[in-house]
């Protein structure tokens, strides 16, 4: 009898052991290395990441988004759908319902009157406030009652969801910033530095540019979490040494994207003390064929615009050998590694929306060889092919950064091998980017056959990624070089899907009509010719427990679940 | 005792120079080394035959190529694309070398006509000077900027990517960096225009085209090659941050700064990446400076003979 008393007893242990295990602040102390040092807590009055993803620690939003893009629940009790009425059947206008019984960490309750301030505080028009974008086209947000928000929309919004979802826009107290409306928003640095949230934890100690400390949020929502005691944020340094810290030294537990060449990825692999982890977003690295001639003998105002039609590169056959002579999977493991993955299309995420166009992933030098003798540019001399004595000649531009220059190095050397001539050209990234509608050398001008760079796009439905490919958004010169369609791709078509893509409410149809756009612009055109689909890395310690890297939203989206690993 | 070692044969002023500079222990090492790198980068890519800009168009050879240490088949090793890191020095070297010769050839020959000028004529001094604090006052890096995107265009079109680049660069480097040499020059002018030998030759009639060539011009030959000599280093350096910018030769193009800075990214992994490159424009850069250590000795007369 003893001994199966004794028996149960342990058994009991056993079985409330992880119980006790789970209980708030646990797990003690965690060490998170930003190589950006954040500089204040408020995202309304920061557009870095560094200091939107540490933000988040403290202020939420209603809804974010998951590691897989989908969103959920934050401070709302549920997401408001067409289904489920919050979002009214006109598109116009969408509810929020808050979950009741939340308290910010100074024990006052949160209400509506917090959501509908953090929306006054933003859109204010003496504020500047970084994130306007979110609160774009709305004309009105109101309190319905104490847990009930309205924002009603100025025009029906096919994705409603922008509003106070994601870091971006959090809520803030209205209590707090009160008296920090409009202009006076930058002054209350002792509120930006140490907001008051609803977050799993609260700032004890912010230094400038430094150190952030934080400890739990004892009226966190959850009994049981967060797991860790404090935090503590440290900045500066670079990807390199942010890395080194956590898989050689072993000195923090988190470093914050990590971009780092492969080679250096593997070394550092081998120290033993942690691990890298990578989420795929949207950003795509491609090149990009010019459908305009960029030649130096046309006047100035007509180089590059639509007046005159690249005399090579308008055959879709010259541009899909060049293309099919790209091996992708080489351009990863130089440049990547474990940070990129091969690609074929322009919007390579996420899954539901995402082709599944695959052509390209392997290299065919022989076929892209066939398809340039039949398109007529036959071997001339030097290997250099030629059509009515026109030399197969290309100017491949893009960024200074020693992996597109390497990229540059083995696209040029298989267009080599394939018989087209390359000169490559390497611009300081903030004068290719710089968009100034003065240089010659911008990537929007385009005064080279082809280039290369990446880009990506906001939030998960790329509606106005793929809208930038419409005839008249192509940069030129009334448009003081300005635009995103820097490829001058011009089909009606394209511009007829994409006018029934905005027109249009149900997320199949969407996602559909998303995956033709990405065809017809790659695997049907060869207009944008993608390499790698590239990632976010980040490093955690191997006794770091729940990291689940989310490029749709903060980083440290999942904070209150992080805990130690035994 | 004959009568043929009484006469002596007449000396000449070159050979003066060349016995004087042969005493200089430094400079002589120098001048052998200086031609070493110069055989290196000019003949060795006639022996050393391998393409500096081959990249293996099989991938799988291509990745077996990468990162390899020293060995017979790439004696210094290859870099991450598996390109010869032999050859790639030896082209890069003919290009640093020239420019830094060529930029520092404009640069000496625009600050001693600068200085000269300034501190012979009077009435050129003010102007002169004045226009030399004012090239002192402009920021290098905005004004090489403005003259690539002015320029490299037409040059490109005229001359090809790569010859227009070498013109460009030699060009810009040579124009922005005359001043400090003007400034020595003028002031050496100036105290030596009042000795006694100029007097001497003034009061006989000598014109003053002459005076200069003549008295003025060998009496300052040791500043300049010191400045020079300075001069080849920066011009090396200036070559390769403005190719690190993006401003210089297209990216494939290898020249010993670029080949630098790329192997900067690797240095922990492969140190050699960057000691190569390092090694060459160290050695350039000092054989430089002693051989004008060792010319500046043998061109003055007051040095030489004793």
């Amino acid at each position: 009898m003893k001994l199966k008393t004794a028996l149960l007893g342990a058994a009991a242990c056993l079985a409330f052991a992880p119980a006790a295990f789970a209980e708030r602040g646990s797990d003690g102390n965690v060490k998170i290395l930003y190589s950006q040092a954040v500089s204040i807590m408020n995202a309304y009055l920061s557009g870095g990441t560094k200091d939107i993803e540490v933000g988040s620690l403290v202020l939420e939003p209603l809804a974010g988004y998951d590691s897989k893009g989908e969103i959920f629940p934050r401070l709302a009790a549920e997401i408001p759908t067409l289904a489920n009425g919050g979002v009214s059947a006109d598109q116009t206008s969408i509810t929020w319902k808050l979950q009741p019984g939340i308290l910010w960490a100074d024990g006052t309750p949160f209400t509506s009157a917090d959501v509908v301030f953090s929306y006054e505080y933003c859109t204010h028009p003496e504020g500047g406030c970084a994130q306007g974008a979110k609160y774009e086209g709305i004309a009105s947000v109101e309190a319905l009652d104490d847990l009930t928000v309205k924002v009603t929309f100025t025009g029906p919004k096919p994705n409603p969801y922008t509003a106070f979802v994601g870091a971006t826009s959090p809520i803030i107290q209205k209590a707090q910033f009160e008296a920090c409306i409009g202009a006076a928003a930058p002054t209350c640095t002792e509120a930006n530095f140490a907001p008051i949230g609803t977050g799993p934890f609260r700032v004890t100690d912010f230094k400038v540019n430094d150190t952030v400390e934080l400890e739990a949020n004892p009226n966190y929502r959850h009994a049981d979490k967060p797991k860790f005691a404090t935090v503590s944020v440290k900045g500066g340094g670079d990807a390199a040494g942010a890395a080194r810290a956590v898989m050689e030294t072993g000195e923090f537990d988190y470093a914050w994207n990590t971009q780092i060449n492969p080679e250096l990825q593997a070394q550092m692999n081998a120290g033993g003390k942690g691990k890298f982890v990578s989420g795929f977003g949207t950003l795509v690295e491609r090149i990009e064929m010019n459908m305009t001639d960029p030649s130096p003998s046309l006047p100035e105002g007509e180089r590059s615009t639509t007046k005159h039609p690249h005399p090579i590169l308008s055959d879709i056959r010259v541009r899909k050998a060049l293309s099919m002579a790209i091996d992708r999977g080489l351009l990863v493991e130089v440049g990547y590694g474990e940070a990129g993955r091969v690609t074929c299309n322009l919007v390579p995420a996420p899954e539901a929306w995402a082709s599944d166009n695959t052509d390209c992933v392997n290299q065919d030098m022989e076929g892209a060889k066939a398809l340039l003798d039949e398109a007529g540019w036959t071997v001339g001399a030097n290997g250099i092919r030629e059509k009515d004595g026109v030399p197969l000649k290309l100017l491949y531009q893009t960024s200074v950064n020693p992996v597109r220059q390497d990229f540059q190095a083995l696209v040029k050397s298989w267009w080599n091998e394939l018989g087209v001539d390359v000169e490559l050209k390497a611009v300081d990234a903030g004068v290719f980017f710089g968009g100034d509608p003065g240089s010659p050398d911008t990537f929007q001008k385009f005064y080279a056959d082809v280039e290369m760079y990446a880009n990506n796009f906001d939030g998960t439905d790329p509606e106005a990624y793929l809208s930038n490919y419409l005839c008249d958004k192509a940069p030129r010169p009334e448009t003081q070089w300005q635009g995103e369609n820097v490829n001058r791709f011009c089909d009606p078509a394209y511009d007829e899907l994409v006018r029934t893509f905005a027109a249009s409410t149900d997320p199949t149809e969407r996602q559909g009509i998303a995956k033709k756009l990405n065809d017809m612009l790659t695997k049907d055109s060869y207009t944008i010719v993608p390499l790698v689909h590239r990632g976010r890395l980040s490093a955690h310690s191997n006794s770091l427990g729940g990291v689940d890297l989310n490029v749709w939203d903060t980083e440290l989206w999942n904070v209150e679940d992080w805990h130690r690993v035994q | 005792m004959t009568d043929t070692s009484v006469i002596e044969k007449p000396r000449n002023q070159w050979a003066d120079v060349w016995a004087q500079f042969k005493t200089h222990k430094g400079a002589v090492i120098g001048l052998a080394v200086f031609i070493g790198l110069v055989f290196f980068v000019s003949l060795g890519p006639f022996i050393w035959t391998k393409d500096p800009t081959y990249i293996n168009p099989n991938a799988a050879e291509m990745i077996k190529t990468r990162n390899k240490p020293p060995s017979w088949e790439f004696p210094l090793g290859t870099d991450q694309l598996g390109r010869d890191m032999l050859a790639r020095m030896m082209k890069g070297g003919q290009v640093s070398i020239a420019v830094g010769m060529v930029a520092m050839s404009i640069s000496i020959l625009l600050g001693t006509l600068v200085g000269v000028m300034a501190g012979y004529f009077k009435r050129l001094d003010g102007p002169l000077m004045r226009l030399t604090d004012l090239f002192l006052a402009l920021p290098l890096l905005p004004l090489l900027l403005v003259m690539v995107m002015l320029f490299r265009d037409p040059l490109a079109r005229a001359m090809g990517p790569e010859g227009g680049t070498f013109l460009l660069i030699v060009f810009a480097i040579g124009v922005t960096s005359w001043m400090q040499a003007a400034r020595i020059v003028r002031g050496e002018v100036l105290a030596l225009k009042e000795r006694e030998f100029v007097l001497a030759a003034r009061s006989i009639g000598t014109p003053p085209r002459r005076m200069i060539l003549r008295h003025i011009l060998p009496n300052v030959v040791s500043p300049i090659m010191v400045s020079a000599t300075l001069g080849i280093a920066s011009a090396i350096i200036t070559e390769s941050a403005l190719s690190f910018l993006g401003l210089g030769f297209p990216p494939d193009f290898p020249t010993w700064g670029r080949l630098l800075f790329d192997g900067v990214d690797y240095i922990q992994q492969y140190p050699e990446r960057v000691m190569w490159p390092g090694i060459a424009i160290s050695l350039t850069v000092l054989s430089v400076n002693y051989i004008g250590d060792g010319l500046r000795d043998a061109l003055d007369p007051r040095i030489r003979g004793r």
